[in-house]
């Protein structure tokens, strides 16, 4: 991202060229596991780590092109709480997930 | 986080301390916001296979029309970004322009996604059919309920800037606002991949 003006408490004001940006690589990463989930050219595992992959990479696109995320915004807080919630994203969903598998293999029939 | 930063040099900075710690407060919302979805989306994961020999997802779902959705969304994140980029330049017009036409994709989003519920409760498959349909009503309608939200408050917003002007008071909300139009649409990658992507091919 080209440096831009900053004021508040040095969280960037972004630019044409960062929008742009972030639009064209979004666009690519909605279409290309759309693309493959349609022809049906990836099946299984593969296509689920493609999935994955292109969203992950797409939310860092809007974090940083559309939402002007960096280390030194609000001194670092912003990125130190995102930080936090991600970890407690991550035990919520993988914890549930895997309770619930595992209850769902021990308690159902079959 | 005022602790954080220097001392300010002089009493002009007020007003940019003000915003400072504005956006900073509406950061950690969408933060809470952002663990409210990961219940949701633990809960629809968990309960996507309960059918209840219902319909399932790769029976109920057209990728086209999501396709539509999500690029209806994407295009109006972009021009709420250009909406921004003109109230830096000071340029009124601009972002009375920006803000309008967000306003008419995230309308538009808003009207497929009521067409795509109504679609499917006609079909027999509403809320009620099975744990899983619960589960989906309940997560993509939670998103849909903000973007409404974000529809009103832009509206609002078009209205403080009009008859306001762009002032101290005015542009820390377009800000806000900003972030938080982005983060539906973060929030909405997240629903086109788990639950329409990954339904649609299992």
């Amino acid at each position: 991202m080209s440096r831009t003006a900053t004021t508040y408490g040095g969280a960037s004001h972004g630019s044409v060229r960062a929008y742009t940006w972030g639009l064209l690589l979004s666009l690519g990463l909605t279409l290309i596991p759309f693309g493959l989930v349609m022809t049906g050219a990836l099946a299984g595992p593969a296509m689920v780590a493609v999935i994955a992959a292109t969203a992950g990479l797409q939310i860092l696109v809007q974090l940083v092109c559309f939402m002007h995320l960096d280390r030194d915004s609000e001194g670092g807080w912003t990125l130190l709480s995102l930080a936090f919630t991600v970890l407690i994203l991550a035990i919520v969903v993988v914890g549930s997930l895997w309770i619930m598998h595992h209850l769902h293999h021990n308690v159902m029939p079959g | 986080m005022a602790m954080t930063h220097p001392a300010p040099q002089a009493a002009g900075h007020d007003h940019q301390e003000a915003g400072d710690t504005t956006l900073f407060g509406f950061w950690i919302y969408l933060m809470s916001d952002c663990l409210l979805f990961g219940c949701l989306f633990a809960t629809y994961a968990v309960l996507q296979g309960n059918t209840a020999g219902g319909p399932s997802a790769a029976e109920l779902f057209e990728l086209p029309f999501v396709l539509g959705e999500t690029l209806l969304l994407l295009a109006s994140s972009f021009t709420f970004g250009l909406g921004v980029l003109a109230m830096h330049r000071d340029d009124r017009r601009g972002l009375n322009r920006w803000l309008v036409i967000t306003f008419l994709l995230g309308a538009a989003f808003i009207g497929m996604e009521l067409y795509e519920f109504h679609h499917l409760i006609a079909a027999g498959a509403g809320p009620q059919r099975s744990a899983f349909l619960s589960a989906f009503f309940t997560l993509v309608g939670t998103h849909g309920l903000h973007v409404g939200l974000g529809l009103v408050w832009l509206l609002v917003l078009l209205i403080q800037v009009n008859t306001q002007g762009l002032t101290a008071m005015t542009r820390p909300r377009v800000l806000c606002l900003s972030l938080f139009w982005h983060f539906l649409d973060v929030v909405w990658i997240c629903v086109f991949s788990i639950v329409y992507l990954l339904g649609v091919m299992s």
